[in-house]
C-alpha cells in the first residue's frame, strides 16, 4: 500500500495521551441519544493495542469488570471523534503486549504491579 | 461526460460528521486527458477516450504515440472508452480530467478486474455446498454431486457449472456513496470495496442507477 497516498484520508490527530498496555484508562465517550449528547466513562485496563494497516484503522481494547465479577471489554479507535478525553490513571508494569491472560484471572490474581519510574 | 480511470491503492476508514466509521477503498484517479472522442459520423458511436498513467514513451508503440500526439499528450499507458448514450460530451480532446468531476456524496459505479484464482472447485467459485464429512462418506466432501439426469437426455447439459478458472473477470460494483475526493493528490475514496487487486486498474463513472434517476426514471 502506497503509505504516503493513504495519509490523505488520515482523520486528524487528538492530543490524547500515549496508551500503553496494562494502563488503566477512564475512556470518556460522547454518547448521542436522539438530538441529545452525553458523556459516558468507561474505566479499565487497556489490554491490547493494535496499530492496524492504517492509522484510522488503529484501536484499543479495555477491559473492566462489571457488577458480580463480570468482565466487560469494550473495543475504541484510536482516532475516533467520539472520544472526547482519555485520561491515563494508573500504569501498570506488564511483559507482554496483549494482556489476553487477564481474562482468565480474576479476584486478587487480575491485579496488575504499578510501574516504577 | 463523467468518468475517471484510477489504480486502486488499499482500504481504510475514515470518519463521517456523525463520528461513525466508514469502510472506504482508495484511488488514485487521474489526472485523466480526453484522448479521444468518437463520433456517430465517423466510428459509429460517440464516446469518450480517456487516457490514465503517464509512462515513458519507449514503453509504447509509434501507433499509441502518435495517438496521443495528435493532442499533444505525453505518453499515457491506460485508454479507456466512456460510451456517451443520452447527455452531451462536454470536453474536448486534450482536456485534462481531475478528481474533482465527482463530489462528496454522489454515487459511483467502479469497474475492475476481480482477482484471479486460477483453476478452483465449484464450492468456490459458485458457491456449491459441501457434501457430508461422516456417514461412511470418503473423497467426496467437495465434489459438484449430479451434473445431468438419465439416458434422457443422455448428456450434461451445456452450461453446467463446473470447476474451472474463476476471478479475474471484469466486476462493476454499483452504487458506492464518493466519500473523499482530493484533488491535489488525485485522490477519490468510495464506501465499501472494489474489485481486484491493489495497483489494478479501475474506472470510476457515475452510478447507472443515480443516472435514471436523473433523467426521468421510475424512482424520484
Amino acid at each position: 500500500m502506497s503509505y504516503e497516498l493513504m495519509k490523505a484520508v488520515e482523520a486528524p490527530s487528538q492530543d490524547h495521551p500515549k496508551l500503553r498496555p496494562g494502563d488503566t484508562v477512564k475512556v470518556h465517550v460522547r454518547i448521542i441519544e436522539g438530538d441529545k449528547e452525553r458523556i459516558q466513562v468507561f474505566q479499565g485496563v487497556v489490554i491490547r493495542i493494535r496499530r492496524g494497516q492504517h492509522p484510522n484503522d488503529a484501536n484499543y481494547t479495555v477491559r473492566r469488570i462489571a457488577s458480580n465479577g463480570i468482565g466487560v471489554e469494550r473495543t475504541f479507535l484510536l482516532k475516533s471523534p467520539r472520544i472526547d478525553k482519555i485520561e491515563v490513571t494508573r500504569s501498570a508494569k506488564v511483559r507482554r503486549a496483549k494482556l489476553y491472560y487477564m481474562r482468565n484471572l480474576r479476584g486478587k490474581a487480575a491485579r496488575l504491579k504499578e510501574k516504577r519510574r | 461526460m463523467k468518468g475517471l480511470i484510477g489504480k486502486k491503492i488499499g482500504m481504510t476508514q475514515v470518519f463521517d460528521d456523525k463520528g461513525n466509521a466508514i469502510p472506504v477503498t482508495v484511488i488514485q484517479a487521474g489526472p485523466c486527458y480526453v484522448t479521444q472522442i468518437r463520433q456517430q459520423e465517423r466510428d459509429g458511436y460517440i464516446a469518450v477516450q480517456l487516457g490514465y498513467g503517464e509512462t515513458k514513451p519507449t514503453r509504447l508503440t509509434q501507433g499509441q504515440l502518435g495517438h496521443l500526439r495528435r493532442n499533444n499528450l505525453r505518453a499515457l499507458k491506460y485508454l479507456r472508452e466512456f460510451r456517451i448514450r443520452n447527455g452531451s460530451v462536454e470536453v474536448s480532446e486534450g482536456q485534462e480530467i481531475k478528481v474533482d468531476v465527482f463530489n462528496k456524496g454522489e454515487h459511483v459505479d467502479v469497474v475492475g478486474t476481480s482477482k484471479g484464482r486460477g483453476f478452483t472447485g465449484p464450492i468456490k467459485r459458485y458457491g456449491f455446498r459441501r457434501q457430508p464429512k461422516t456417514h461412511g462418506q470418503s473423497d467426496r466432501e467437495r465434489a459438484p454431486g449430479s451434473v445431468g439426469q438419465r439416458s434422457f437426455p443422455g448428456k450434461t447439459l451445456k452450461g453446467q457449472r463446473m470447476a474451472g478458472r474463476s476471478g479475474n473477470d471484469r466486476v462493476t460494483i454499483q452504487n458506492l456513496e464518493v466519500m473523499v475526493v482530493d484533488v491535489e493528490r488525485n485522490l477519490i475514496a468510495v464506501k465499501g470495496s472494489i474489485p481486484g487487486s491493489r495497483n489494478g486498474i479501475v474506472i470510476i463513472k457515475p452510478s447507472v442507477t443515480s443516472i435514471r434517476r436523473n433523467h426521468g426514471g421510475k424512482r424520484k
